[in-house]
């Protein structure tokens, strides 16, 4: 979501976006937060002249160690932001959305973030089910749909937890814990963060252990240019949430805790640590507040304000930013550091329940996944096992997905079928012919009635080449059904024909007619009659073999 | 049979016979039977028959019904055989779906075979078949017909039968039917699989009990021949069966033994780094089945690793465990199953990337292991690897992976290994192991103690408890703690929202306070904020809305009381009065119980000890010279202990009732050689004190005593009647509702329904 701008805004892209409700407003919320710490310190000048290889070789690491860099680009503007966004139609879990009539387009939910999607491509006769960040456990949103997407030919699996080995609820834990101590120490934390996501649950835990903790007077403050607008809309959403939080609107009740905690003045928010929040800050404290790479937002000041003191300590709860890297340029730290990444996206373990539960034929998936993580090649737990094996890519492979389509579907118009005479050719099965005008148009076929052929009016012909149509009516029957070898060589013996030989060949019989120089090859769906030049004895042999066979 | 019994007998006997009452579940009947046969054994059968006509009338009834329950059936039968004893012709009766039914046809079984072979002459039946009695070669017949069947349940009801039989009765003639069956038994070995392995392991092992120290040679052979043939989840109670044998060979115990390791031994084989000899005993190389068993399935091998971890852990305490102990290689098991389970291992064979697959996060394996590690803490061994062991139950400790319950286990392991006596006789201080394991584990219990999850906080508690009742006198321990802010934390647990978790703070912070290890002083900033720990327990004893935080203080007071807690010794009289006077009014009665526990042990600081003939006080700070019983009393009248105890004399929950009664007649006993100090029997004091008592009694306990003086206390008590009291108080409180009646009044009542509804249909 928060590269939409580039695609739509720098790649020529014309198409339409589809997204869920939430998806939009929360994506809307992350861009605006990340527009608005980007432009607080505008940077003087751009230089791009160190993106140049032979200079980017001599810089220090990880610069020189980044690829691509001919790519990367600066952050777009709110403007750019609304352009995106604009691009977007909003549609619904469980919607049905028809791409060009080819496949139909379905979002369901992933049970990950508010609105956040998994989808199904899906034909007459082929189902893709794309699994992007999912989550089966039972947090905010509403849980995970996987029983739509049993069935599927393929199954693309992506967006699994970044740290396999890290459980969700241990590190819950951890963080309650080591906030507990730090604060009853007169320390502060801070918890660098996205404002939207994880913070809601982290809010949530909170509220129900702070009393237990006995974390009541200590003040919570959550600081960023969205911070309103996040807490406000998580309320709304009511539709997107999980059940529980569902029937709680309808009490009626804020679905999340957060609203009482602020009510009670122990959450408060601030859009920055400019205004109120200067006069109300009190410590000890705990503030949320991003970016989480701590290059930019508020969290910055709070880390060069709290950064000397051992008292103090950061907890990093998104898995996105690698910690070490986050805090290289604040080095040396007096400050305690707690790594508990909180992501509730898919684990191994979970995938492999899923994977038994929903039996796709095949699965596909990054390379990444079908081998332990580098740093633990003995954890053969930590890798997608099933059968058969998932099929990998990498990054910007174009992979042909292993299904071929086989099959169609045509519509019949009523009137044309309302004509058809069906023919039992064996028990259940009855066959038809059926002549019609297929007609094609946006992925869709349709069989017509053929148009009447017009009567030649009056002596005159009048017809000209474009009228043509096609010639219906001098069809020659199908024929269906097999011939029996030995009846039909005695058939041959009542007609007057001797000295038969019958040879077995890989895909039938040959009768060969020694006298006749006369050779008859059956095959499973041909027969041939190779006569010299006798064109009497060809029809004759021809009507018996006919015999044999059904027409219609 | 009393009358009460009879008038209600009828009624059940017929709702009994009619097939449309959803009559009773088999313990009830079991129950009637049980009572019928008492009333039999009390009495003559035949009166009782004559008395109650209905029990035939049922029998007869049962005969001729169709479509009678198989349970009605089985107890009918039940109650004729017993009415007629020497019947020895019963149906068969062992396929019945009830458990009770085909265990009691097994039973019967064995008793009918029993009787035929002891026959009228006891003792004739040798080992010798034909001549047993034709009845016995009956049933003999059947079993062996069970034996040959292919369907299993019929082979189990068969080992079932015989494993009854050798369980219960030691004849000659047992001899006698194992030579006849046991080439039987052998051949089921032979089949695969083996059909109704757990009872054919218990029928051998019942066998090789009853045997005695001596038994045929063929009995070991079969054994062994078992052990092999079993799969290993189905050998493991065997083996551990035979290593509880008296008299059996060694060949088969080291066999057994190392079926019994051989997980362990496939467990260390796959997670070793280079090849080299596990150290187990040989016999426990793990076999390719044992292995494909592991790998077979995560349940396979999560079921195998608990069994073998819980079957060792049984036999090592067990004096005849086999010698050499493998100590040394148990623990580097343990250890190793530990690492497997929290991905900590990092084998390099196939078989270990497997097992590192399966076991990865498998809390019910970690609990099994945590609990073996914990056993194998009470054994000394040459070059035992504690390091390690310290290690990995630190990695558990601090792993926010593990779940409460293997956390709990994790502390009750490392509590186990921080106790165990010191390597070094008459060291008085800490090992270095320990003492350097303490530095890393008090942040981690820090931690614990501030966890979002009750149960780790309240097995935070407990550890630290039970740590520090251990080593709350040792140098080391003191001064890692209090430079910790342990302390600080479990007092603050004392709010805890969760009662538990309460409950286990006061534990603690009463054992710290008792050990001078308490939290210290309130901070400088807010002095005075903090009230004392002896006035927060009491607030917590008077306010507290669940039970278990008031009872854990009971018992933190009592033992403060005992032990001479510097906060009591200052002025104790003052201390009893306030804690009973907030029990007395306490709903919990258990909390009242302990009340008067901390009342005896205040008596015999002023009386002297219970059960000593001299009779000494302990010093109480402002009393003159001990010893006068009348400045004894009267210290008990300040505390109001009397009110107390007479109160709990007419406690509506017996055991309180019981305790008061034995103070007081320990007081009474305590005081009775000294006369009473004034005759004040007949004082106008005397009579109230006992209307009040007798209005209690009746149930009105809204009246205070009063003021009392010990003449009057003393009158009273040798007034009451505490001998009889006490006979009344000590038949057990359900002798009401375990009559025969109340057993009859509820089978009625749940047939009763049946009858209602048929009435609203008219």
């Amino acid at each position: 979501m928060m590269a939409l701008p580039y695609i739509t805004e720098h790649t020529g892209f014309t198409g339409t976006v589809y997204a869920t409700e939430p998806t939009v407003q929360i994506g809307r919320l992350l861009m605006e937060e990340l527009v608005n710490f980007i432009e607080r310190v505008p940077k003087a000048q751009l230089a791009s002249l160190w993106k140049n290889k032979d200079i980017q070789r001599l810089l220090p690491s990880p610069l020189k160690d980044a690829v691509e860099v001919s790519t990367w680009r600066s952050c777009y503007s709110m403007q750019e932001v609304n352009s995106a966004l604009s691009k977007i139609q909003l549609v619904g879990y469980s919607q049905k959305i028809e791409l060009f009539g080819a496949v139909q387009v379905t979002p369901l939910s992933s049970g990950y973030a508010l609105g956040s999607s998994n989808w199904i491509i899906q034909s007459h006769y082929e189902k893709v089910s794309y699994v992007s960040g999912s989550s089966l456990l039972t947090t905010h949103p509403q849980p995970m749909d996987q029983a739509s997407l049993k069935n599927s030919d393929v199954l693309i699996l992506t967006g699994l937890t970044q740290i396999p080995t890290a459980n969700p609820d241990g590190m819950v834990g951890e963080f309650c814990s080591n906030l507990a101590l730090t604060v009853r120490n007169g320390g502060n934390v801070l918890v660098p963060c996205y404002p939207s996501g994880v913070i809601y649950d982290l809010l949530e835990c909170l509220y129900q252990y702070i009393d237990s903790a006995g974390l009541s007077s200590i003040p919570f403050y959550f600081i960023s240019p969205v911070a309103n607008s996040s807490l406000e809309f998580s309320q709304i959403f009511a539709e997107w949430l999980c059940h529980n939080k569902q029937t709680k609107v309808y009490l009626p009740e804020p679905p999340f805790p957060h609203a009482e905690l602020i009510q009670t003045n122990k959450l408060k928010h601030y859009p920055s640590i400019h205004g109120d929040f200067s006069n109300d800050f009190r410590q000890p404290c705990v503030v949320f507040t991003g970016h989480p790479s701590l290059r930019f937002g508020d969290v910055v000041h709070f880390m060069e304000l709290w950064g000397k003191s051992s008292l103090n300590t950061v907890i990093f709860t998104e898995p996105d930013f690698s910690y070490l890297e986050a805090l290289a340029p604040y080095q040396p730290l007096a400050m305690k550091c707690i790594y508990c990444p909180i992501d509730t996206r898919l684990n191994f373990i979970q995938v492999s329940k899923l994977l038994k539960e929903v039996q796709p034929l095949h699965v596909v998936c990054p390379e990444q996944y079908t081998q332990p993580p580098p740093a633990q090649s003995h954890r053969m737990d930590l890798m997608i096992d099933c059968q058969p094996p998932a099929m990998s890519y990498r990054r910007a492979e174009v992979l042909a997905l292993p299904f071929k389509r086989r099959y169609e579907k045509i519509e019949i118009m009523p009137e044309l079928a309302d004509s058809l005479v069906p023919m039992e050719i064996k028990p259940g099965i009855s066959l038809a012919t059926v002549s019609a005008v297929l007609h094609t148009k946006d992925n869709k076929h349709i069989l017509q009635p053929p148009p009447r052929p017009t009567q030649p009016t009056g002596g005159k012909k009048r017809k000209r080449a474009s009228d043509d149509i096609p010639d219906c009516k001098v069809l020659k029957p199908l024929l269906s059904g097999s011939i029996p070898v030995d009846q039909f060589v005695q058939t041959l013996e009542k007609h007057g024909f001797s000295d038969i030989k019958v040879e077995d060949t890989a895909k039938g019989h040959i009768v060969l007619l020694q006298e006749a120089e006369t050779l008859i090859q059956i095959e499973e769906d041909s027969t041939h009659i190779i006569c010299d030049n006798d064109e009497m004895l060809r029809v004759r042999l021809r009507d018996l073999v006919l015999k044999f066979l059904q027409k219609f | 049979m009393d009358p009460g019994c009879s008038r209600l007998l009828p009624a059940l006997c017929a709702a009994l016979a009619d097939p449309r009452q959803p009559v009773a579940d088999d313990t009830c009947l079991e129950k009637l039977l049980d009572w019928l046969q008492t009333v039999t054994e009390a009495g003559s059968s035949l009166l009782l028959l004559q008395e109650n006509p209905c029990l035939v009338e049922l029998l007869f009834h049962v005969v001729k019904s169709q479509d009678l329950s198989s349970r009605i059936l089985a107890f009918s039968l039940r109650l004729a055989g017993m009415f007629a004893a020497q019947e020895t012709c019963f149906q068969y009766l062992q396929g019945d779906s009830s458990l009770f039914v085909a265990s009691a046809a097994g039973q019967l079984l064995v008793h009918v075979l029993d009787l035929a072979m002891r026959g009228p002459a006891e003792g004739h039946c040798g080992p010798q078949a034909h001549a047993w009695p034709a009845c016995a070669q009956e049933i003999v017949c059947h079993i062996e017909a069970s034996l040959r069947s292919t369907a299993t349940p019929q082979v189990a009801q068969a080992l079932n039968v015989l494993t009854t039989a050798f369980g219960h009765y030691h004849g000659l003639w047992m001899q006698g039917l194992w030579v006849r069956l046991s080439p039987l038994v052998a051949r089921l070995l032979e089949r695969d699989p083996v059909p109704a392995a757990h009872s054919l392991v218990d029928l051998l092992l019942s066998v090789a009990r009853s045997a005695g120290p001596s038994p045929d040679g063929g009995l070991w052979e079969t054994l062994a021949q078992t052990l092999s043939r079993l799969s290993p989840t189905q050998a493991g109670p065997l083996a551990l069966g035979i290593l509880q044998l008296q008299g059996c060979p060694q060949a088969l115990r080291t066999q057994a033994f190392g079926r019994l390791l051989q997980p362990l031994a496939c467990v260390l084989k796959a997670a070793a780094q280079a090849p080299g000899p596990p150290g187990l005993p040989e016999g426990a190389a793990g076999d390719s089945v044992t292995v494909d068993t592991l790998l077979s399935s995560k349940s396979a091998c999560v079921g195998l690793l608990c069994c073998a971890l819980a079957h060792l852990e049984l036999l090592q305490p067990l004096p005849q465990r086999p010698s050499p102990w493998p100590q040394a290689p148990l623990l580097g098991a343990a250890v190793t199953i530990l690492r497997f389970c929290n991905g900590s291992a990092s084998p390099t064979s196939d078989v270990g990337g497997r097992l590192c697959t399966i076991l990865v996060g498998c809390a019910r394996v970690q609990r099994a292991a945590l609990d073996f590690l914990g056993v194998l803490s009470q054994e000394t061994g040459p070059q035992e690897p504690v390091t390690q062991v310290f290690a990995i139950l630190l990695e558990y400790l601090v792993s926010p992976d593990s779940s409460p319950m293997v956390l709990k286990k994790a502390f009750q392991a490392t509590l186990r290994w921080l106790l165990r006596p010191p390597r070094a006789p008459g060291c008085c201080d800490l090992d270095p192991h320990p003492q350097l394991f303490l530095g890393e584990l008090l942040p981690v219990l820090q931690k614990r103690l501030c966890s979002p999850c009750w149960e780790v906080r309240d097995s935070g508690l407990e550890f630290l408890t039970q740590v520090t009742r251990s080593w709350g006198g040792q140098a080391g321990f003191r001064h890692a703690l209090l430079a910790s802010e342990v302390p600080e934390l479990t007092r603050q647990l004392l709010r805890d929202p969760e009662s538990y978790v309460r409950a286990s703070a006061v534990t603690a912070t009463g054992q710290l306070s008792s050990q001078g290890l308490h939290a210290p002083p309130a901070s400088p900033e807010h002095p005075g904020v903090q009230q004392s720990l002896l006035e927060e327990l009491l607030h917590i004893l008077s306010t507290d809305a669940e039970g278990f935080p008031r009872r854990a203080v009971m018992q933190v007071f009592t033992e403060w009381l005992r032990d001479g807690h510097a906060d009591v010794a200052e002025d104790p009289e003052q201390f009893v009065a306030r804690v009973l006077q907030a029990a007395s009014r306490d709903l919990d009665w258990e909390v009242r119980a302990q009340g008067l526990e901390l009342a005896l042990v205040f008596l015999e600081q002023v009386l002297g000890q219970r059960g000593s003939r001299c009779a000494y006080a302990v010093a109480l700070p402002e009393a003159a010279p001990p010893g006068t019983l009348a400045q004894a009393l009267r210290a008990l009248c300040r505390v109001q202990l009397f009110e107390f105890a007479f109160r709990a004399l007419f406690d509506c929950d017996r055991p309180v009732a019981q305790k008061s009664c034995e103070l007081l007649l320990f007081l009474r006993a305590k005081a009775a050689p000294y006369g009473s100090p004034q005759d004040a029997g007949g004082s106008p004091d005397v009579a109230s004190v006992e209307a009040t008592l007798q209005r209690w009694q009746a149930g009105e306990q809204g009246q205070p005593l009063g003021h009392l003086e010990p003449g009057a206390v003393m009158a009273v008590l040798k007034s009451l009647d505490l001998e009889g009291l006490r006979d009344t108080l000590a038949e057990s409180s359900d002798h009401v509702e375990k009559s025969p009646q109340s057993l009859l009044q509820d089978m009625l009542a749940s047939v009763g329904v049946l009858s209602e509804n048929e009435a609203d249909c008219y």
